[in-house]
């Protein structure tokens, strides 16, 4: 780089910021995600709260340059509590002119936009639809554009790495990073670090990509090309010990707390697919703490051998997404039939059908309530955020396995892969679980005897002696003999309905998360709307609004006390991404009319689009 | 397995209180009595045994054997079995399908099951018919067949379950008939003593909608004439003198050849030969060109599944490690 034996440039301003949204986008092979996540790990090193949104083609590697192709990973860092991964980005960077026309629509107002200039050449400007560079024209003069021959100066930063220019080129995404990480005074050492232990076996590619970054941040320090660079202090978090987490991972960990918690195996069977794979991939490392995973030939057997396993004594598991969910419908029936524990845990995406693979909804929320033949109401929670997966799946075990009955776990896409800081718990603060296995056969009076506190019937590990049973699909009577008696059927079906109401009993009460009963309007949404929703009405409670928000983590049953709650409030709002699922489930249960708010584009909810309905909602300000 | 249990279990510790409601007649009958007699003589504690099963006449088997039992969904009780098998493998775990059940809707498990080896005995009760849907053809009839759903024949192929169970490469395989009492027991012993997966074929008579499909080989001369019993180490003659042998003709397929003239080319049953083919040539042999070869066709040893995930998990907890606290706390906590 000859700029760096040249004058240092003139000092530039240091300015405090207290909350930056950063948008990186390229070629899905550009390595955008890997870039993302370092900014936000270093970020988070530095005591910002984080909140990430990986947003990427389903197509492994689409056409280099071209619309579809383009991966983005947004994330906002805060010195305040961060509750979603931003609106509009502050920064936008365009590895490409395919990426900067998907994303420049997004970006704000005289927000920064560093762009790989190298990339704008006729072939790649044709592909994004250009018919003339826009770097050159004044269609950018509403943003601070910084033309940065990136692939150039990575080129010249590595010429003698020994590398191929091929291997030299895929280091470019460390070379803009290194420019954000001056941009926005992060350390590089933490990625330094990455580096090297990712690339132990390849250091050859650990050191170009190291250089790349530091020739990144001096090249940005050196040119000064910003005349201001932000600073973002540390976030005011309660003491604890923290770590970066996404919710794939947070449910992979609650696998290995709920094994060890119960002493029980965890045996999770699992069929890949998008957006659930890396909950089975985490999941496989953690034998040593009892979680035993079985990748099946299908997704019906993933489940079954969970369900098998289940009878067996152990816990059984499946995780999976929306059309896999519908495959294992069948079993999830007959584990209900024959009242095992079992925790399917369905991280949602746009569907129908194959829909939008990698891109989040929450459209199964009436599969997972209603999706199975004959009657049968099952325990439903979801997840408000990436770290909330770990507590909901806990949650969800512990109910599984007191009441012995399947629960279904709905994540989204959005969740899944989008991390944020998360306290680390001691393990010596979770409850144990106690299995409560019927082990003598002197207490036994029924297969399906019921305590009549929790209606659960006994769990019986196969290899008891004098406790030999069968179980089945068939309808029966509670000591287990098949039955087809009208009135017993009847009766059946209602029993195991009605676990739903002892669960309701010990399940925390309907409480508003922010505002009070009598506000002008609740906002009440579910599982990972959580975010926007509760960000949304901070901002309008700050303005003076009397706006009060609940998220749902249970659905089924819905926390006692809800009709009431939301009878004290005259405007309610359920926003959900699809077409009103909670919402027609609410109005048909406490029999008043709502209103929603819905969101079917494959994208999670921005705060503003909230607030803006919301403040309608509201009217003007008295 | 492991005799020391051995409490001394009769036939009669294996029957359940239910009422057995096959049809007057069933094959079905003297199956459950030959497992009831092969699960008594196992040595086994009765609470060790778990018999899984599909949908279907024959998926009724669980109520009836007074042991651990689970009547699961149509098709997928392989899938089941590997669960019962990855949760706890020392349990002896019988998967009872038919051929509808296995072949049709449960055709993938089944070959997957037996593909992984998990250690499970599954007994696929052929009818060539079904049963408890009242006589449509099923994945083993015979093209032609004039059922209420083909009334002018089925165009389908049908399955050789034993060529399928080859095909998946299953380490054990065997073939029997539900009237040829001892020889069954016989087979179903070698299936529980096999370290893998065991799959047994049982011809079996359906009474009501196909009855006498295998007659040829079931009546008075057709035990002799139209069956070949299999024993490793032994020739392969049959007849009722066993006067006919098999052998490979010089186009390298099978051939019959008066055994006592020409004993030396008469083949000799290895069952533990690695590769498939022989067994697979026996399996497709069936009158009226050849006689049913029925016995174990192959077994083999190879890694076992369920014992496999078994001890991967005892190493990986015997391996020193994080505890639970430090796999919370990831790679790079920080404190506030």
């Amino acid at each position: 780089m000859t700029s760096s034996h040249g004058p240092k440039a003139t000092p530039p301003n240091r300015q405090r910021l207290t909350e930056v949204t950063v948008r990186l986008a390229g070629d899905s092979g550009d390595g955008i995600q890997v870039a993302g996540s370092q900014l936000t790990a270093t970020s988070a090193l530095a005591g910002n709260d984080v909140a990430t949104f990986p947003d990427y083609p389903a197509e492994i590697r689409a056409p280099a340059g071209t619309l579809p192709g383009v991966s983005g990973f947004q994330l906002q860092f805060s010195s305040h509590d961060v509750r979603t991964p931003g609106d509009r980005p502050d920064a936008l960077v365009a590895f490409n002119p395919a990426a900067l026309r998907v994303n420049l629509p997004e970006l704000k107002r005289g927000g920064v936009l560093i762009v790989n200039e190298d990339a704008f050449d006729e072939t790649s400007l044709k592909k994004a639809g250009y018919s003339r560079n826009p770097l050159d024209g004044d269609e950018l003069s509403e943003y601070r554009l910084f033309r940065v021959p990136l692939t150039r100066l990575t080129r010249e930063a590595l010429a003698d790495s020994g590398l191929t220019t091929r291997q030299v080129d895929r280091c470019k995404n460390f070379f803009a990073l290194g420019i954000l990480y001056w941009l926005y005074s992060r350390n590089v050492e933490p990625t330094v670090g990455w580096l090297r232990e990712k690339f132990a076996r390849r250091p050859e590619l650990a050191r170009a990509n190291e250089k790349a970054l530091r020739a990144g941040y001096n090249y940005a320090e050196t040119v000064g090309i910003f005349q201001t660079v932000y600073e973002v202090p540390a976030a005011d978090f309660p003491p604890g010990t923290y770590r970066n987490l996404d919710g794939n991972e947070a449910v992979a960990l609650a696998l290995a707390t709920v094994a060890q918690k119960s002493g029980l195996k965890v045996v999770l069977g699992s069929y890949p697919i998008t957006p659930a794979s890396t909950i089975l991939h985490r999941a496989s490392r953690l034998a040593r703490f009892g979680v035993l995973t079985f990748q099946a030939e299908d997704e019906i057997a993933a489940v079954g051998a969970a369900v098998g396993a289940s009878f067996a004594g152990a816990l059984g598991v499946s995780t999976t997404s929306g059309p896999g969910m519908v495959l294992k419908s069948e079993i999830i029936g007959l584990a209900g039939m024959v009242e095992l524990p079992l925790l399917v845990i369905d991280v949602q995406r746009a569907g129908p059908s194959t829909g939008m693979p990698t891109k989040t909804e929450q459209a199964d929320l009436l599969m997972a309530l209603y999706g199975r033949h004959g009657e049968l109401p099952l325990p439903v929670f979801a997840a408000g955020s990436p770290g909330d997966c770990f507590w909901t799946v806990l949650e969800a075990a512990r109910v599984a396995i007191r009441f012995r009955t399947p629960v279904i776990v709905l994540s989204e896409g959005y969740l899944a892969s989008g991390a944020e800081p998360w306290r680390v718990p001691d393990p010596e603060e979770i409850e144990p679980i106690d299995p409560g296995f019927l082990v003598d056969a002197a207490e036994f009076s029924g297969v399906y005897a019921r305590d009549p506190r929790t209606l659960a019937r006994p769990w019986i590990k196969p290899g008891t002696p004098g406790l030999e049973h069968r179980i089945g699909g068939l309808e029966k009577n509670e000591k287990g003999e098949v039955s087809y008696d009208p009135a017993n059927h009847e009766r059946m079906v209602r029993l195991r309905a009605a676990k739903l109401e002892a669960i309701a009993r010990e399940l925390p009460p309907a409480k508003l998360d922010q505002g009070e009963e009598g506000d002008d309007l609740l906002v009440l949404g579910w599982g990972g709307t959580y975010g926007a929703v509760s960000e949304a009405v901070a901002r309008l409670r700050d303005r003076g609004r009397r706006v009060a928000s609940l998220n749902l983590r249970h659905l089924n049953p819905l926390p006692r006390g809800l009709g009431e709650l939301i009878q004290k409030f005259s405007k309610v709002l359920v926003p959900e991404l699809n077409s009103g699922q909670l919402q027609r489930v609410l109005e048909a249960t406490f029999h008043r009319p709502l209103d929603g708010l819905h969101k079917i584009q494959g994208q999670p909810f921005r705060v503003y689009e909230i607030e803006e309905r919301a403040e309608a909602m509201l009217g003007a300000q008295p | 397995m492991n005799p020391t249990g051995a409490p001394g279990l009769r036939k009669k510790d294996f029957a359940s209180d239910q009422e057995v409601r096959w049809c007057p007649g069933c094959g079905d009958y003297a199956i459950l009595n030959a497992v009831q007699t092969v699960f008594a003589e196992l040595g086994l504690p009765r609470e060790r045994f778990v018999v899984v099963s599909g949908i279907g006449c024959a998926s009724r088997f669980p109520y009836y054997v007074e042991t651990y039992g689970f009547h699961t969904v149509h098709g997928r009780a392989p899938t089941f079995a590997t669960g019962v098998k990855l949760a706890n493998p020392e349990l002896s775990v019988w998967v009872i399908t038919g051929d509808g059940d296995a072949l049709a809707i449960g055709g993938n498990h089944l070959i997957h099951a037996l593909r992984r080896n998990v250690d499970v005995n599954i007994l696929l009760f052929n009818n060539r018919i079904y049963g408890l849907t009242k006589g449509q053809y099923s994945p083993t009839s015979e093209r032609g067949k004039r059922t209420p759903s083909s009334p002018d024949g089925s165009l389908d192929r049908p399955f050789n379950p034993v060529s399928v169970a080859l095909g998946a490469n299953a380490t054990f395989v065997a073939r029997s008939i539900d009237r040829f009492g001892a020889h069954l027991r016989a087979v179903l012993k070698r299936a529980a003593e096999h370290r893998g997966a065991s799959f047994v074929e049982i011809y079996q008579n359906c009474n009501i909608f196909n009855d006498g499909a295998f007659a040829p080989l079931t009546d008075r001369d057709g035990r002799h004439e139209n069956v070949l019993y299999l024993e490793h180490g032994k020739p392969m003659r049959f007849g009722k003198a066993l006067e006919r042998g098999i052998a490979i003709g010089p186009d390298g397929l099978p051939r019959i050849v008066d055994a006592d003239k020409d004993d030396a080319a008469v083949l000799i049953h290895d069952e533990s030969q690695e590769s498939p083919a022989t067994a697979f040539m026996l399996g497709q042999m069936s009158p009226p060109e050849f006689p049913l070869p029925i016995g174990v066709l192959r077994a083999v040893q190879a890694p076992v599944f369920d014992r496999e995930h078994a001890s991967r998990m005892e190493r990986a907890a015997a391996t020193p490690g994080p505890d639970l606290a430090e796999l919370l706390r990831g790679p790079n906590p920080w404190r506030v």
